[in-house]
């Protein structure tokens, strides 16, 4: 009997059926009041029998099946789990009400734990090949796309805080986005030359990568404690400054400090990457005559490319994370539903901020994740 | 024909090497021996300026290595390492590609001569060209190795342990393959090694290093039976003297007329050869592929030196 128990599935099980036992939705008369929580049966028509087939899944899953069939049966629970959410919404709120909220609760963020736990041990169970990772993705985003563009979840209170801010999400959207990924870019522009330089001169590493480690110890706050005043007085005495961006608070100082925390990981990975060449590599680089910059190009850099990847890797997902803070300094971005709703203690508002930007960093961490694999793999013709 | 004078690299006011001179004919083999820390990589890689010579001059056909940029001179200079230094993200065909590119030499110049050098270290073009080198067993990397040391068809050729990563078999074979190879094309070849034997069965003249000075440079037979210094007869090893004189000469070379009983022996097997075989078979006497007979007598005649140098 031990032998056709799953560990991981009984890990699941446990989580889901505590998300069974919890509330599902949380029922408040108004937006900023506690409400009542209601769990799956009492919050739908339907919500008994769903109830009972999700713990049936739950308990199946201890059991041991065929990898496809759990990841079918994962996916259906998390579509199922979600719905239910919405309907529930729909269900609770008189049509007239515009008031009253229905939020997701512990109950519904535990069954989506343990389904997505389930599905995501399914897949690599399967170990499935790039290009059909790549697939299932893409269907992943196509599926969520299709459920929140579907209007079922719109009764739910954190897509009705979106319709009220339709176009600030869109344009705080793409202010998270270019701080991430303008501050990626500037810690490679700054970072690959550097962490090059240092490899090629040994005697720097010691003094450029402790500088960078302080850095990287400073808490944000106080990051932003030491730039506000300072970027503040340059603004104000610099000729010029100003004009070009330069302010105390704002886009600038987030966008320096994201960069700042960027700088250790990227100049660190690529020594990593260009000290783990093998030395008779480079020796014989050397020897046939390529000179110091074909060393670096043809042979130092090719080698090193799944590590600098990593590193892309590590600073997009960590500063899709921490742009959150520049909402706090009127930076924009997800951050700035973030601290508004923590400010109105209106949960529903910081989930706003909140969910987009694990979803921004989780496919991002994913998508890198595949890009390394595929940087990692022997070049063409070296199938066996 | 190369040429080092007085050449000296310090490190930190250490001399590594100090006030070496030697000459390497055209189309010869030197070996360059020495305990680990003598000085003869540093040597060898003061030849293709991979280290510069803090004093003193290297000339190749009477031209000195100074008056090109490093990596140009490195371009006319084939360079073989241990653990062979192949591009891992490279093909094999690439890898012996990469002189003849930076040469600038055209494409069809180059397939042409990657296929022509696969062929001439054994390796099937078709089968081999687009491998990658982890494909490779050890001596396939290896002979690899020199064939891209070779590519761009190099006057001089420098190779630093290049057999130290093989198991004694292939070593053996490898080494037979490279002198071979050397003498079709007339390539001259310096070599460093910490092997005694092998400096013995490849070198034309082996020169012996010593805390950064050059203490012996010599044909192997001289080296042997007249060791300049204690530390040069120290690092032939008294046990191994005979052996080593032995393999130098070929069989044929004291073949005396007769005829004997058993299987006869090559005639380019060395006397060392010939006499594991007496030793082994119990025979006194071994006939030779082609007629004629080579005796213990003469074997042990030819292994005692002092008894040689008073006839």
């Amino acid at each position: 009997m031990r032998g056709r128990l799953d560990r991981p599935g009984l890990l699941f099980a446990l989580i889901g059926l505590a998300g069974l036992a919890l509330p599902l939705v949380q029922f408040k008369p108004n937006r900023i009041v506690l409400g009542e929580g209601l769990r799956l049966p009492d919050a739908l028509s339907a919500g008994l029998p769903l109830a009972l087939v999700l713990a049936a899944l739950l308990l199946a899953g201890c059991l041991r099946w065929p990898a496809a069939g759990r990841l079918a049966a994962s996916l259906a629970a998390l579509v199922g789990v979600v719905l239910a959410l919405g309907a529930a919404a729909n269900a609770l709120v008189p049509p007239d009400n515009t008031l009253a909220r229905v939020a997701p609760a512990s109950g519904f963020w535990l069954l989506l734990l343990a389904f997505s736990l389930m599905m995501a041990d399914a897949v690599a169970r399967l170990k499935p090949a790039l290009p059909v990772r790549w697939m299932l993705l893409a269907a992943a985003l196509v599926l969520v796309g299709l459920v929140l563009g579907s209007g079922a979840l719109d009764g739910v209170s954190v897509m009705r805080e979106y319709a009220v801010r339709r176009d600030s999400f869109l344009r705080e959207g793409q202010a998270h986005l270019f701080l991430a990924f303008g501050s990626l870019g500037l810690a490679l522009l700054v970072g690959l030359p550097l962490g090059v330089a240092i490899h090629q001169l040994p005697a720097g590493r010691r003094p450029v990568l402790s500088v960078l480690n302080v850095l990287q110890t400073i808490p944000s706050l106080a990051l932003f404690g030491i730039m506000i005043p300072f970027f503040g007085w340059i603004a104000a005495t610099v000729p010029g400054a100003a004009q070009a961006g330069v302010s105390g608070i704002g886009v600038f100082p987030a966008l320096v400090a994201l960069f700042l925390y960027s700088l250790l990981p990227v100049v660190s990975n690529t020594l990593t990457g260009l000290s783990g060449v093998h030395p008779a590599t480079q020796e014989a680089a050397r020897g046939l005559g390529l000179t110091r910059a074909q060393v670096l190009g043809q042979v130092l850099v090719p080698l090193a490319l799944p590590v600098l990847l990593a590193a892309v890797r590590i600073v997009l997902v960590q500063n899709i994370g921490l742009a959150v803070i520049a909402g706090l300094i009127g930076g924009g971005g997800f951050g700035t539903f973030v601290f508004q709703g923590l400010n109105q203690t209106a949960m529903d508002l910081v989930l706003l901020g909140a969910l987009p930007t694990i979803a921004l960093a989780l496919v991002a961490g994913v998508a890198m994740d595949l890009l390394v694999q595929a940087s990692a793999r022997r070049p063409k013709g070296a199938r066996p | 024909m190369i040429e080092i004078r007085n050449l000296s690299k310090l490190y930190d006011g250490v001399a590594a090497v100090q006030d070496v001179s030697l000459t390497v004919e055209r189309g010869q083999i030197a070996a360059l021996v020495g305990t680990s820390g003598s000085g003869k990589t540093t040597l060898l890689r003061m030849i293709n300026r991979l280290v510069e010579p803090t004093s003193g001059q290297v000339l190749i056909e009477g031209k000195g290595t100074r008056l090109l940029p490093s990596h140009l001179l490195r371009r006319r200079i084939g360079y073989a390492i241990q653990g062979h230094g192949l591009f891992p993200h490279r093909t094999v065909g690439q890898n012996i590609a990469i002189v003849p590119r930076l040469l600038g030499w055209s494409a069809e110049q180059i397939r042409d001569r990657v296929d022509e050098l696969l062929a001439l270290f054994q390796l099937d073009p078709v089968a081999f060209r687009d491998r990658m080198p982890h494909e490779l067993s050890g001596g396939q990397q290896q002979r690899v190795g020199v064939a891209r040391a070779l590519a761009a068809r190099p006057d001089l050729l420098l190779m630093d342990e290049p057999f130290g990563a093989l198991d004694p078999v292939i070593r053996a074979k490898a080494q037979d393959d490279l002198r071979q190879i050397q003498r079709q094309l007339g390539t001259t070849l310096i070599l460093v090694t910490h092997d005694m034997e092998e400096a013995v069965s490849l070198g034309d003249r082996i020169a012996v290093m010593d805390k950064g000075r050059l203490v012996q440079y010599a044909p192997p037979a001289e080296i042997l039976t007249a060791p300049a210094t204690p530390f040069v007869r120290d690092l032939i090893g008294s046990d191994q003297r005979p052996f080593h004189l032995l393999s130098l000469t070929p069989v044929h070379a004291i073949a005396t007329e007769g005829k004997a009983e058993g299987a006869p022996l090559r005639r380019e097997a060395t006397l060392r050869d010939a006499l594991a075989e007496c030793l082994w078979s119990g025979r006194d006497v071994l006939p030779l592929e082609g007629g004629g007979v080579v005796t213990l007598a003469a074997l042990r005649a030819e292994a005692a030196p002092l008894a040689r140098a008073a006839e």
